[in-house]
């Protein structure tokens, strides 16, 4: 039993383990995958990443170029965000903070004003 | 005078639903009926809908412990079906990244064992400990658990330099802090007088009852599918961890041992990891039938899967530890005092929603 003793007088007298966590969070790991966002201005709506998203939780509209995604049935894989041609979509090692209600994730796009050949992304 | 005891599917002991009929004649066990279901959630079927790349996410999630390693066998399925060769280092980053999650498993369960008998300390001491091994998977590919890291045709992400160094001190660590409690866990009266006899399954029960992991390596039998050489396990020295007593105690010491084999195998992988590609290309379709078996904390996991030159593939089958583990546990029941069933349910490692899947 007395192994354990040196532990016991380290947990009373060390600093703690645990975090007073609203007020006090931890720098998040740079990998982390906590939320998605896309840049919309890059979106050419080509719908790559609804095709691959596992979830299937993105819609793209291509007609009225709009890109949704139910951030509640999103599972954070980041399949999207490697699969889209432009790069246009991140993810960033932030905790996606409590919500009240379920939303989405909703963008218009621009309105194709130019001919699809000037559309391409740089 | 016989009784009828339900056991679960709520229970204190029990984080996933099984319910139990236990038959009570005078507080002994006679009999153990099991009840499964509560958690089916069709995972398999989903294969219909979802492509073969979509699907190594889904396999992932019928386990929420060991969903890694579920990743790793199907993608392993998938590209013997398709004759892919996966990259060296593919393979040395899955043994690596399937070690950690072995690591964390066995804490996990180290853990719930120790709660489950009452000792809140250890339990606490345990997770504290486990919480460096998900660490190293949050930082290496992203997140906590469900690390997505494996694909067909090899893995998404690559590991650093200073990753490499960091991962091996923190493996060093765990092993050091593991090794402090393992004189409280292994030699302590308590710990003991409660597992110790209790729940024996013989070696040829084992046997005939098709245990698997711990289960099967408690009662005698060295066993175990990464001596298949699956992944980069044929490249690495393993030895699988051997216990004859096959009493809950027996379970307990494998899987305390194998955190230390695990820590080992991390540090080969990583000491020989080759430098090259992480995934290789391909246009296959999957067409055939294929089955494969690797080694999860919990046993060995079983895929099968026919591919129909599409890419939906047309069946997944999967065979989980537990579900193999079920029968074995039926058998060490009768005979055991009735405060005893929830220790030995759970030296089994029980994981009810992958055995639904
Ligand atoms: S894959 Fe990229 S460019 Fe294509 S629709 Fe999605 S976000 Fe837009
Ligand atoms: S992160 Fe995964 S689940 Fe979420 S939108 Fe992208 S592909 Fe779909």
């Amino acid at each position: 039993m007395f192994e354990m003793t040196r532990n016991v007088l380290k947990n009373l007298m060390g600093k703690y383990s645990t975090r007073l966590y609203p007020f006090d969070t931890r720098e998040p790991f740079e990998r982390f995958r906590g939320t998605l966002d896309i840049n919309v201005e890059e979106c050419i709506f080509c719908s790559t990443c609804a095709k691959k998203c596992p979830s299937q939780c993105i819609t793209v509209d291509v007609k009225n170029r709009t890109w949704t995604c139910d951030s509640f049935a999103c599972v954070y894989c980041a399949v999207c965000v490697e699969s889209c041609p432009t790069q246009c979509m991140s993810m960033y090692p932030v905790t996606k903070p409590a919500a009240g209600e379920k939303s989405l994730i909703f963008y218009q796009g621009a309105a194709k004003i130019k001919k699809p050949k000037a559309e391409k992304p740089a | 005078m016989r009784t009828i005891l339900p056991f679960g599917p709520q229970h204190p002991v029990l984080p996933e639903p099984i319910h139990l009929k236990l038959v009570v004649e005078e507080e002994k066990v006679v009999e153990a009926l099991p009840n499964l279901g509560y958690v089916h959630r069709g995972l398999e079927k989903l294969t219909d809908i979802r492509d073969y790349n979509q699907m190594v996410n889904i396999v992932e999630r019928v386990c929420g412990i060991c969903s890694c390693i579920h990743a790793l066998n199907f993608c392993e399925a998938v590209e013997e079906m398709m004759k892919i060769e996966v990259p060296q280092r593919a393979h040395f980053l899955r043994v690596m990244w399937s070690e950690i999650h072995r690591i964390h498993s066995h804490l996990l369960w180290l853990g719930l064992f120790a709660d489950g008998f009452g000792f809140e300390s250890l339990f606490m001491q345990l997770w504290r400990i486990r919480e460096r091994s998900m660490d190293l998977m949050e930082a290496t590919a992203g997140n906590r658990v469900v690390i997505s890291t494996n694909i067909v045709g090899g893995v998404r992400k690559d590991i650093t330099e200073e990753q490499k160094t960091w991962i091996l001190a923190e493996i060093d660590k765990i092993e050091a802090e593991v090794r402090q409690v393992e004189k409280t866990l292994l030699s302590d009266y308590t710990v003991k007088s409660r597992c110790c006899g209790k729940g024996v399954l013989t070696k040829e029960q084992a046997h005939q009852l098709g245990a698997v992991g711990p289960c099967l390596r408690g009662s005698g039998w060295a066993q175990d599918a990464r001596m298949t050489g699956y992944a980069a396990y044929g490249q690495l020295d393993f030895e699988p961890v051997v216990e004859h007593d096959g009493d809950s105690y027996a379970r307990c010491v494998v899987r305390f041992r194998e955190v230390y084999t695990s820590c080992d195998l991390v540090r080969q992988a990583l000491a020989k990891l080759p430098g090259g590609e992480l995934a290789a290309k391909f246009k296959a379709k999957p067409e055939g039938e294929v089955w494969r078996r690797v080694e999860q904390p919990r046993g060995e996991l079983f895929y099968y899967i026919k591919g129909n030159g599409s890419k939906f593939l047309e069946r997944v089958r999967i065979r989980t530890p537990t579900f193999a583990n079920i029968p074995p546990l039926l058998a060490m029941l009768p005979g055991c005092d009735l405060a005893d069933v929830p220790v030995i349910v759970l030296s089994i490692d029980p994981c009810i929603s992958c055995t639904e899947r």
